[in-house]
């Protein structure tokens, strides 16, 4: 890895832990709290690619296993991550670079359709599906429960998919960075 | 709470290793989860309290790491009291509480160069398999260099957005949030560079 992408690693990992200092959104009518942090993945993924998007995120994660207390709400340590949700946290990583992939397969022919397609998939059925899995066998309930449970969180996370595409065609614009590396 | 926040002191905990003390802090924030008792963990909190004065800290230092959680712990407190009852709010707020405690006080005894230097010795059996213990110990060092950064470039570009009337818009905020992190990005690498990192 060159010089550059360690600091842009780096530097995505930090924006990711400023994204958890915006206080909560809380959606109408379900009260559904919506974080921006969950937009660091996505935004990882969609402007660094797979490799370093996937990394910015699991050095964010090694920051909040040895306590240092960056999720959202000021949460970190093992206990977070070892919850109920833990599985959309380390899920984040994977989204990440399942978003990365798509996007660099789409690069060159990115519109607004196969970007946000590519971030839906891994922004959403990706991570839900290991969330889900996490959250089913840690509540012990079954995992069509654990979906249901979850859905009031899909209006936020459609929202920030509209956000990460529409940031990713943007910097895609003005600071394009995929094409350079690969 | 993230970096800087070295206090020099001569106590036991100061000297005491960086890896240990790390190790500490992750058996603490697990134990705390694995607890379902109230007044065990509210005795746990009490002593990283008192772990405070017996490492030379008075109580400002000590109000001044829990003051910005404060809040929060009064919403999740509610939360439970609403959802469940007030033990299980006692229970997250003393969890919650005795961990951010415990995390300060290690930051607050621990220089952030040992931290560093004892995660670098813990990756070095990883290198075989392509981990370069310096490179991560540099991205995590920036990182924890940057928050502070880009905090404050957030807080400038929404205050830009907002004499424009964009406060309410995300994107207004994000797109420039990820263009000046990325210009950052490259001054940084140049600046490395530029004393032979490599």
């Amino acid at each position: 890895m060159k010089t550059k992408d360690i600091v842009y690693v780096a530097l995505f990992a930090a924006l990711t832990a400023v994204l958890g200092l915006f206080p909560p959104i809380t959606l109408p009518v379900t009260g559904v709290p919506v974080t921006a942090q969950s937009l660091g993945p996505m935004l990882a993924g969609a402007i660094l690619g797979a490799r370093r998007g996937g990394l910015s995120i699991i050095l964010f994660l090694l920051l909040v296993a040895v306590g240092l207390p960056l999720l959202s709400g000021g949460r970190g340590g093992f206990g977070v991550m070892m919850g109920v949700t833990g599985g959309f946290i380390f899920g984040w990583a994977i989204s990440a670079f399942v978003i990365g992939l798509l996007i660099e397969k789409f690069w060159n022919r990115l519109n607004v359709i196969n970007a946000a397609l590519s971030i839906a998939f891994g922004g959403i059925v990706v991570l839900y599906a290991i969330g889900n899995a996490w959250v089913a066998v840690a509540a012990d309930i079954s995992y069509w429960q654990a979906t249901v449970g979850a859905a009031p969180f899909l209006i936020g996370d459609a929202i920030k998919v509209g956000i990460a595409t529409a940031a990713c065609l943007a910097v895609r614009r003005s600071y394009p960075l995929i094409s350079k590396a690969y | 709470m993230i970096a800087g926040l070295y206090i020099d002191g001569q106590s036991a905990l100061h000297r005491a290793a960086a890896g240990a003390k790390i190790l500490a802090m992750v058996a603490l924030g697990t134990g705390v989860f694995l607890i379902p008792d109230w007044p065990v963990v509210g005795f746990v909190l009490a002593t990283v309290t008192l772990l405070y004065p017996a490492s030379g800290f008075g109580p400002r230092i000590m109000w001044a790491q829990i003051k910005p959680i404060l809040w929060l712990l009064v919403i999740f407190f509610a939360v439970q009291l609403w959802l469940n009852d007030w033990q299980s709010g006692l229970l997250v707020i003393t969890r919650i509480a005795a961990i951010v405690m415990f995390a300060a006080l290690v930051t607050l005894t621990t220089k952030t160069s040992d931290l560093l230097a004892s995660l670098e010795r813990a990756m070095q059996p990883l290198r075989p398999i392509g981990v370069n213990p310096e490179k991560v110990s540099l991205a995590i060092s920036m990182v924890l260099r940057f928050i502070p950064v880009i905090a404050q470039v957030a807080h400038e570009i929404r205050d830009a957005q907002r004499a424009r009337g964009l406060d309410r818009s995300i994107i207004a905020m994000v797109v420039p949030l990820i263009i000046r992190t990325l210009k950052m990005a490259d001054d940084v690498a140049d600046a490395i560079d530029a004393r032979s990192f490599d």
